[in-house]
């Protein structure tokens, strides 16, 4: 074990892992996080916790992490490199293992543009990738990347995320290996809709092995409405949705689109459950998290296994 | 070039408040090629501000002048005779013109007539984009001529993040990504093996990071 942790624990078992996010508040307010945590618990392995993605300010993700962990569901530490330095970065995760979060997963950020403080000076001292090299050397080598000693190495499931979808296509499968290859333990994938391009991305992954070198969890977000789909299609970079999907939901009367999306969430977990090299999947339930047992349950993946340490 | 766009005239009238006498210097340097400090900017920006002044009931006297350089001392040394004879110098050249005058004249108010820009070239008339931010440890033969430092917005050398939607990036959709012309470059090279490779993790001392910079060339000195 490289961690310990419990979403690392199902994953070596074999079992089909879940995970699912948690966001923190945009305030001080401890409940909002526990009262999502309450939601998400049992029905996941492990709990991401977001660091104040599209830059928008939030409560810090290392706190959000303890809350979660306090209600009795593992968390994942989200953490970007658009906000701290490398001394900033060393020090956060040092400071988590010891508060014992287990997993993390290294991101670069969306850029300071799109929150609320655009003027913002951004960082990137090291990108994404360092950052996965950053972890490793720290947790398997026992020391900072400046070569001193660390007086206990940190203790990480070392995760990244993909996105099978974002320009230019025939890249995702070499900046995936980039990835591994600096030590990524598992990969959460941005949200799938379109099948096809990620059972094409997948072909490729496999040919290289990828599949057996790191833990491939699938992200899907379930849509609300077709109103969202649209707004998702048009808004968010790397976000694909085929327009007979949405067809799909925008057929139903509006009542009933929620329940189809869940539906349809459902039936893409039960297919990519069946792709070979997929080890789980990641359900971001954005403002939702009322719904993730819904959904994990009908797609059969309830109860979690409990895996001895 | 170091390029720059001029400040909009009701911030420079702001700060000629004080004064009635001026200097408005130019720079036959990289303003002039970029068309916002040169010979012909110093006599437009000077005619604008007389009217401007004439207009509101108070004149202003403006010596016009363009130096060869304002970051070579050589080029400021003509001024010293009669630059104390007025009361402050509008300087309409990078940033670096503008201090290096400060310091050299000690007693004379420097004002900044422009903002500087970028260090960038020349696309078309009228347009000029970024290529580099001189952070003093070029990679560009790793990148396909490309810099991950400048072009693309995170700076990153992984490139490009899930920010890159078909060759342009997510932070203006007239912006390319930079990673996108990176790899197409490496492709066209036949140069991919290149970014296959991790790369270390980049030494910023040598950027604007590791504080104000200066160059010792022994063999000059």
């Amino acid at each position: 074990m490289k961690a310990g942790s419990n979403l690392e624990r199902v994953l070596e078992a074999g079992h089909f892992a879940v995970t699912a996010e948690c966001g923190p508040p945009r305030g001080a307010d401890p409940d909002v996080v526990l009262q999502k945590a309450d939601l998400v618990k049992g029905n996941v392995d492990a709990c991401n916790v977001t660091d104040n993605q599209t830059s928008v300010v939030r409560m810090s993700s290392v706190a959000g992490c303890m809350l979660v962990k306090e209600s009795g569901t593992e968390p994942l530490l989200q953490m970007v490199v658009r906000d701290r330095n490398r001394i900033a970065l060393q020090s956060d995760l040092l400071g988590a293992s010891a508060l014992g979060v287990r997993n993390l997963l290294c991101l670069s950020g969306d850029h300071q543009k799109f929150g609320d403080d655009p003027q913002a000076k951004n960082v990137f001292d090291i990108d994404s990738i360092q950052l996965i090299h950053l972890v490793k050397t720290m947790r398997d080598e026992g020391v900072f990347p400046s070569g001193d000693k660390l007086e206990g190495s940190p203790k990480f499931y070392i995760g990244c995320a993909i996105n099978p979808f974002a320009d230019p296509f025939e890249i995702r499968v070499p900046r995936f290996k980039l990835k591994i290859d600096a030590g990524a333990d598992f990969v959460q994938t941005q949200c799938i809709y379109n099948m096809d391009k990620f059972k094409r991305f997948m072909d490729e992954a496999r040919k290289e092995g990828l599949h057996e070198k790191t833990k491939i969890l699938a992200g899907v977000t379930p849509l609300k409405s077709a109103g969202m789909a649209k707004f998702m299609n048009r808004m968010v970079a790397g976000i694909e949705i085929p327009e007979e999907f949405i067809k799909r939901i925008a057929d139903e009367p509006k009542e009933k689109q929620a329940a189809k999306g869940i539906e349809m969430c459902i039936e893409q977990i039960q297919e990519i459950k069946e792709m070979e090299g997929i080890a789980g999947v990641h359900v971001m339930a954005i403002e939702w998290e009322e719904k993730l047992n819904e959904i994990i349950g009908g797609a059969g993946l309830l109860p979690r296994p409990m895996v001895e340490q | 070039m170091i390029t720059g766009t001029p400040k909009p005239i009701e911030e420079i009238l702001e700060m000629l408040e004080p004064y009635d006498n001026i200097i408005v210097a130019g720079c036959f340097g990289c303003v002039t090629v970029c068309r916002v400090g040169g010979d012909k900017e110093v006599q437009v920006l000077s005619s604008t501000l007389r009217l401007a002044r004439e207009a509101a009931g108070r004149k202003i006297e403006i010596k016009e002048v363009c130096l060869e350089r304002q970051c070579d001392p050589e080029y400021l040394e003509p001024m010293r005779p009669y630059i104390e004879d007025y009361q402050a110098v509008l300087s309409i050249a990078c940033g670096a013109g503008i201090q290096f005058m400060a310091e050299k004249f000690t007693k004379s108010p420097l004002l900044p007539g422009i903002n500087t820009g970028f260090l960038g070239v020349t696309e078309r008339q009228g347009e000029w984009t970024e290529r580099c931010q001189g952070c003093g440890d070029c990679v560009l033969h790793l990148t396909g001529g490309i810099c991950p430092v400048t072009r693309c917005a995170k700076s990153i050398f992984h490139g490009p993040c899930g920010g890159s939607v078909q060759g342009t990036c997510e932070v203006d959709k007239d912006v390319k990504c930079g990673w996108q012309l990176i790899i197409d470059r490496l492709v066209t090279l036949d140069q991919m093996d290149n970014y296959g490779k991790l790369k270390p993790y980049k030494g910023w001392d040598s950027s604007r990071d590791g504080g104000p910079r200066r160059i010792i060339r022994e063999d000059m000195v």
